[in-house]
């Protein structure tokens, strides 16, 4: 039984039917024509909703639990795969996924927040919320891309660092901004996507890339539309309101230069064909590793960091 | 109501002056409520005398506290624009602004200047809690920048004062992007092999304690600063248990190995001098005023 999100109630009433009359016929009744006429009405229907999504329909299209997920772009777009574990401090973290593997054949070094695609692997990778470790690991991981010379990729899903009091008391911030600082020393090329929510500081600690990517539906934010609602507005049921005003879906980070790219989804979004959406992201990452080849370490990182103190400085007109 | 308190209480507030009194020249500690009389506080560094609880001071009086006699250059800070996004919640972040600035007599959160702490040169980036929970958007991130080549073309040492919220949310990604930002600031300071230190204080929170407010060569704190990622009630809703006591404060954070020293305000400019003579190297006998104090006892705080 697919999910269906709030907004998709028409949608999913037209798929009812559809799927009532293929139980119902058994071959005998030719039931093509009334068939193809309700795809075509939820072709219609998708391409009006997805055509104008509000910024808090797109939080609930980032947030789909059918959502390709971290793991899913892996074992497509990363072959000879090799997860790598643990910070050497204290702990593994499985919300935050490292490990080596080929990207079209070249050795790369990968990191990504795994939300999970069911109740147990969900409580096992701790809904994508990372901790201190997860950063440590992810630290060790950039060193080791740079010592190697791999290129890093990061497939960002969180929706925020792991509020905890063991989290804080290892350090969350200092894991953090270390994991901030170990994405502006890389000397390879440094690609990442956003490939559902982007939540705050747990997703920019692995998303200072040189290239940064959003997926069409995909959002990046300060704060959850849901926290800001209770601080400014003092009612978290305003986060439709707080949504809009923060500017977090990729179409705004666009307009303020904040990405360098979106990558478009399926019609009626990436849940509804995981295998063309991860392949696009392939063709994303492909093309902007081939913009960085011939490249020095130096010119790598350098083009990072003026990248970020170029950016945050303007806003819209 | 008896008689009593309708009649008699008018004629006693009369007797001593009632509004003539200004409002600001008590000060109630958060911590203790002893009632402080403000030229008592100011010499004590605006630390309660009866508990000892550090009060939040503003940025002006940090550096008036932290510079020699109190003297110093404040640096000019970059304009950016000043309301990105044209942000809107219950008001408008422009009047927010406003109000803040013609509160504070401050253009933003932060205020950078150079001068010389216990003779050695520093520049200092302090923040004004009061201004707007000292939330860090485009102008502070610029500013920590600003502070961080003034440092190095100064070839001084570089001291963040963080006194923050985080992230300023009506800046949206703009502000969160000045984490990375700010990183590269002192990334800079870091490769002129200049100190780098962070004095926490109350309170570090969110996207500032993320960022550059953890990555000092040295991490001094103030007694009893909240110092944290995530807030309190954000964990508490996640958690569902009693925190521990003293949770998120200074002497927790020192405890737990994520800062230096718990320093008293008023030791503090003979810690940061010492530890910048230490670190640049000089031997005592070059010029130093420092030779007269005493150690640190392991446990300042």
């Amino acid at each position: 039984m697919p999910h269906f999100l709030d907004f998709e109630k028409p949608i999913a009433d037209l798929e009812g039917k559809i799927e009532e009359l293929r139980h119902l016929s058994d071959g005998e009744i030719n039931i093509a024509d009334e068939v193809g006429k309700l795809e075509g009405k939820v072709e219609r229907q998708l391409r009006q909703t997805y055509g104008r999504l509000t910024a808090w329909q797109k939080v609930q299209v980032a947030r789909h639990p059918g959502r390709p997920k971290c793991g899913d772009y892996v074992s497509t777009l990363i072959d000879e795969f090799v997860p790598l574990a643990g910070d050497r401090l204290y702990s593994e973290d499985a919300a935050l996924v490292a490990g080596l593997g080929r990207f079209r054949g070249r050795p790369v070094a990968v990191l990504g927040h795994e939300k999970g695609n069911d109740t147990e692997s969900r409580i096992a990778h701790n809904f994508g919320m990372a901790r201190p470790e997860g950063y440590r690991k992810a630290q060790r991981v950039m060193d080791l891309a740079n010592r190697f010379d791999l290129p890093l990729l990061s497939f960002v899903d969180t929706s925020g660092a792991y509020p905890g009091v063991g989290a804080e008391e290892r350090g969350q911030s200092e894991a953090i901004a270390r994991s901030i600082q170990s994405c502006l020393s890389l000397t390879v090329p440094f690609v990442s996507v956003i490939i559902g929510e982007g939540g705050s500081g747990g997703a920019i600690a692995i998303a200072t890339a040189n290239k940064i990517f959003m997926l069409e539906h995909a959002v990046y934010s300060v704060i959850s539309p849901e926290g800001c609602a209770s601080i400014l507005w003092r009612d978290g049921a305003r986060a439709q309101e707080a949504a809009e005003a923060l500017k977090i879906t990729a179409q705004d980070l666009m307009g303020l230069k904040l990405i360098d790219g979106i990558i478009e989804e399926p019609l009626g979004g990436a849940q509804r064909d995981p295998g063309v959406t991860i392949q696009a992201v392939g063709e994303q990452i492909g093309d902007a590793l081939d913009t960085f080849a011939g490249m020095d370490g130096d010119a790598l990182k350098n083009h990072r960091r003026e990248k970020f103190a170029a950016l945050g400085t303007a806003g819209l007109i | 109501m008896s008689w009593l308190s309708e009649f008699v209480r008018p004629k006693i507030r009369a007797l001593v002056g009632g509004n003539d009194v200004p409002d600001n020249l008590w000060h109630k500690c958060p911590a203790c409520e002893q009632m402080l009389f403000h030229r008592e506080l100011e010499e004590h560094l605006h630390v309660c005398h009866a508990c000892g609880h550090h009060l939040r001071v503003s940025a002006k009086q940090r550096l008036e506290m932290l510079f020699d006699d109190g003297a110093f250059t404040i640096v000019d800070l970059p304009a950016v624009t000043a309301d990105p996004l044209k942000f809107r919640d219950s008001r408008r972040y422009t009047d927010r602004l406003k109000d803040a600035q013609s509160k504070s007599g401050e253009r933003e959160a932060i205020l950078v200047a150079h001068g010389k702490i216990k003779g050695q040169d520093a520049v200092i980036a302090a923040f004004n809690f009061s201004f707007m929970g000292g939330s860090m958007g485009q102008a502070v991130g610029a500013a920590l920048l600003t502070a961080a080549d003034t440092a190095v073309a100064r070839n001084a040492a570089l001291i963040a004062i963080p006194a923050s919220g985080g992230a300023r949310m009506q800046e949206g990604m703009l502000s969160l992007i000045q984490m990375p930002r700010t990183v590269i600031a002192i990334d800079r300071v870091r490769e002129a092999g200049l100190p780098y230190f962070v004095l926490l204080t109350d309170p570090t929170t969110g996207g500032v304690s993320a960022s550059f407010a953890m990555l000092g060569d040295i991490q001094i704190a103030e007694p009893g600063a909240m110092i944290g990622f995530a807030g309190k009630r954000v964990i508490q809703d996640t958690v569902r248990e009693e925190l521990p006591e003293g949770f998120q404060t200074a002497e927790y954070l020192r405890d737990h190995g994520m800062v230096d020293m718990v320093v008293p305000r008023g030791e503090l400019p003979e810690t940061i001098g010492r530890l910048i003579s230490l670190l640049r190297g000089q031997s005592d006998h070059d010029n130093s005023p420092l030779v007269a104090i005493p150690a640190p006892t392991p446990d300042a705080s």
